[in-house]
């Protein structure tokens, strides 16, 4: 038991991030935003000589062997710099390629930051409600199966019936109301020079992008629809796994974009004066900004643990609590920023924005709660002695 | 350097194996009664002499005190399997994790040698006595006075919200030795004093659901000989504040409890149909106490490679307050109408995590201490 980051992983990410800083981010968001894809490219590149993508990639393809702590350090100084771009997407592909015979054609420009990918997931996936037992069971009889959803025959059968892995059942998990035939929505399609769209017979290639961005809340993020018109790479991608890396990613990018949006808010209350006295004097400012801290704090471990152990549930909360302590952390840097930071032109509007579309990329938090109780719920097979009331005997 | 290991040694896991069957064949098969009546505080005492008996009430401290020299990713082993087997609540706890951190760092071999053992055992449980009327928050504010005697000190005065005291045996706080020094938290003297003591009136007080959790105590004119003083008389502030880093810290909410508290949780959860309402609750609580548990975890590996905690243990504290506040309201809540009756489950453990934002320091205080000391903001009018 030793959970802490060594010397070289903090060397690591303290590289990336003077790398980022010097970057000057801001503009290249903005120019990325606009669809000018250049500046953005460049950094990109600097990212990948960094070593970042090759930490979701086997060495035989050109990767450094699978290092999930290590990317997910990596995500968080690449939240906390909002870099543009299909980063998360990146890696799912990565993750969806690499056993493939065909994956040589591909990673090794992952790897190298010539390629970007991005992946289509089904588009309005269902909602995840987990039907409760028609009869309430009393609380001393047989335990309840654990309930499940009803397995429908119409979808693929998967590799392991979990919500990460309905996540990404295709078609007929499709929420109410959507429109099977709408073509599927894929991060910054339009830059990525691959593309790939998970659909019900598998992973297939889509060979351009199917139409005009759609905007995002996040003007950053460019939603591009794509049509699986190409190859089939597969019939069977390795669903659960690709969901699991990618979540891991997104909950250290959402971690660095909260830490990103403190940082900033704090540095503002510092110096910004009201009735003679910096408004970071005001109990009602510091009371806000140390709930923040505290959420961002108890999110970190949840994403360093899942980082080294990743298991669907563990990256499921992971992804759930950095979520939400960034976006807890995003309303209080608005609020304490007033109107200056309902600007689109101030550059706290970049993190703001990625905060809010963070927390629902790649599985709602309704979602990562399922897979988290989904997991909880298994604990329950065999039950342990029933306990007594547990408290009492505090100062 | 080594990576970053969550997995715990060989050694380890074989004391969370010894540990795990101790529990298994001693814990008692029906719930002691509530530990702040009189006769659950007996049965609680009974049950340290039971832990005590086979070195397993106090772990952490050395063998010749009774404990095992459990470091602290031991203890914290210890910890999960005590609540995940359903074991008592700690009457000694104030003694164990306050008292005795203090006595190790600061106290004299005498102390530790005549204090500790009967501590381990249950055979003296004792009290805190921080709180006035007038010092709460404002802790450097109190006024009770330890005022110098041949071989000792004469206590006077007050103190108040002194959990345990109704049924203790004996109390620590600090007192005003020095009222001429020319701040408010200098000139205090952290003393150990006997509740059965002469001049001292304990007048036990009703918590929320009526049970005397806590109590005034008047001091009149109460004798303290000099080998109860703990350090220099007049440095009470700094011995003091050393403690409360303690009990705000690692041990005094230990992420086993909150672990197996969830755990019932989803048992609660599942029996009653897993109903839709309370989804999101439960799994927030599942979630919670897992990154308390990590954090925990972090926190541990730091200290063990030499660094000081810290005011992050303010956060740990806001922390664990409200996910046992949470959890245990979604318990209540997952009961339908049986929710507001006092005899279930889960009745006495919500009663206690209401207390939890407001002892140790309340959590508008740790906020404060978040603000200055982590984040960097200025002073702020309180």
């Amino acid at each position: 038991m030793r959970f802490l980051l060594d010397a070289e992983q903090r060397a690591f990410t303290g590289s990336l991030h003077a790398m980022l800083s010097a970057a000057g981010t801001p503009a290249v968001i903005r120019d990325w935003s606009r669809g000018d894809p250049a500046r953005g490219r460049a950094l990109w590149s600097r990212i990948a000589e960094a070593g970042v993508f090759g930490l979701a990639v086997p060495e035989d393809h050109g990767g450094l062997g699978r290092h999930p702590v290590e990317l997910a350090l990596a995500f968080v100084e690449l939240g906390r710099h909002a870099v543009p771009g299909p980063l998360v997407e990146t890696v799912a592909a990565a993750v969806l390629l690499q056993d493939l015979p065909s994956a040589k054609r591909f990673l090794p420009g992952l790897v190298a930051g010539t390629d970007l990918a991005t992946v289509a997931t089904p588009l309005g996936h269902a909602l995840t409600t987990t039907p409760a037992p028609t009869e309430p069971a009393p609380d001393t009889g047989p335990p309840p199966t654990a309930p499940t959803r009803d397995p429908d025959p119409a979808r693929p059968r998967l590799a392991a019936d979990t919500a990460a892995a309905r996540y990404l059942a295709p078609g007929p998990d499709r929420a109410p109301g959507t429109d099977p035939a709408a073509p599927q929505l894929a991060l910054d399609a339009d830059a990525a020079t691959l593309r790939l769209v998970l659909t019900a017979d598998g992973l297939r290639v889509a060979t351009a992008a199917a139409g005009p961005p759609r905007r995002s809340l996040d003007p950053a993020r460019r939603l591009t629809p794509l049509t699986p018109d190409g190859e089939l790479l597969t019939p069977d991608p390795p669903r659960e796994r690709a969901l699991t890396w990618a979540r891991l990613a997104i909950a250290a990018q959402a971690l660095g974009v909260g830490l990103a949006l403190l940082d900033r808010t704090v540095a503002y209350v510092r110096q910004r004066t009201q009735f003679g006295v910096p408004i970071g004097s005001f109990q009602a400012v510091r009371h806000r900004l140390a709930d923040a801290r505290t959420a961002l704090e108890f999110a970190r471990p949840l994403v360093l643990g899942a980082a080294v152990s990743p298991r669907p549930a563990d990256v499921a909360a992971a992804k759930l609590m950095a979520c939400e302590a960034a976006y807890t952390t995003a309303r209080a840097a608005l609020q304490l920023h007033g109107a200056i930071g309902y600007t689109a032109e101030y550059d706290l509007s970049l993190w703001l924005t990625k905060a809010r579309a963070l927390r629902t990329a790649w599985g709602t938090p309704e979602e990562c709660r399922e897979a988290v109780l989904d997991d909880a719920l298994k604990g329950h097979d065999a039950p342990r002695r029933p306990a007594g009331p547990v408290g009492e005997a505090g100062p | 350097m080594p990576a970053v290991d969550l997995s715990h040694s060989r050694a380890d896991e074989e004391f969370r194996a010894e540990a795990r069957a101790w529990l298994a064949a001693h814990v008692p098969r029906t719930p002691l009664p509530s530990l702040e009546t009189a006769e659950g505080f007996a049965a609680h005492r009974a049950w340290e002499a039971e832990l005590a008996a086979d070195r397993w009430s106090v772990v952490s401290w050395p063998k010749r005190y009774g404990g095992r020299d459990a470091g602290l990713l031991r203890w914290l082993v210890f910890e999960e399997e005590y609540w995940a087997a359903g074991a008592p609540g700690r009457v000694g706890q104030n003694g164990i994790s306050l008292l005795a951190p203090t006595l190790f760092d600061h106290g004299t071999q005498e102390q530790r040698a005549r204090v500790l053992p009967p501590m381990a055992t249950g055979e003296a449980v004792w009290a805190q006595a921080w709180s006035e009327p007038e010092a709460g928050s404002d802790l450097a504010s109190l006024t009770s006075r330890a005022v110098r005697t041949d071989g000792g000190w004469l206590l006077r005065g007050q103190k108040t919200w002194s959990s345990r005291a109704a049924f203790a045996d004996r109390a620590f706080g600090l007192f005003r030795s020095d009222p001429d020094a020319p701040k408010p938290h200098q000139g205090l003297t952290y003393l150990m004093f006997d509740l059965r003591a002469p001049g001292v009136t304990v007048r036990p007080i009703g918590r929320l659901d009526g049970k005397p959790a806590f109590a005034e105590l008047f001091l009149d004119d109460v004798f303290v000989p000099d080998e109860d003083v703990i350090g220099e008389p007049g440095r009470g502030w700094r011995i003091a504040m050393s403690t409360a880093g303690d009990e705000r810290g690692l041990t005094l909410r230990s992420p086993g409890r909150f672990l197996a508290s969830a755990h019932r949780l989803v048992a609660l959860w599942r029996a009653r149909g897993c109903p839709e309402h309370a989804r999101a609750r439960v799994a927030d609580a599942v979630v919670g106490a897992r990154a308390y548990q990590l954090f925990t975890y972090a926190a541990a590996s730091r200290s063990l490679e030499g660094e000081e905690l810290g005011p992050e243990s303010s956060t740990n504290k806001v922390f664990w307050s409200e996910l046992d506040l949470a959890l245990h309201e979604t318990a209540l809540d997952l009961l339908g109408p049986e929710g507001e009756r006092a005899d279930t489950d889960w009745s006495e453990g919500y009663v206690f995590s209401l207390a939890g934002p407001l002892y140790a320091g309340t959590n508008e205080i740790q906020r404060d201490i978040i603000a200055e000391r982590l984040l960097g903001l200025p002073k702020g009018r309180r």
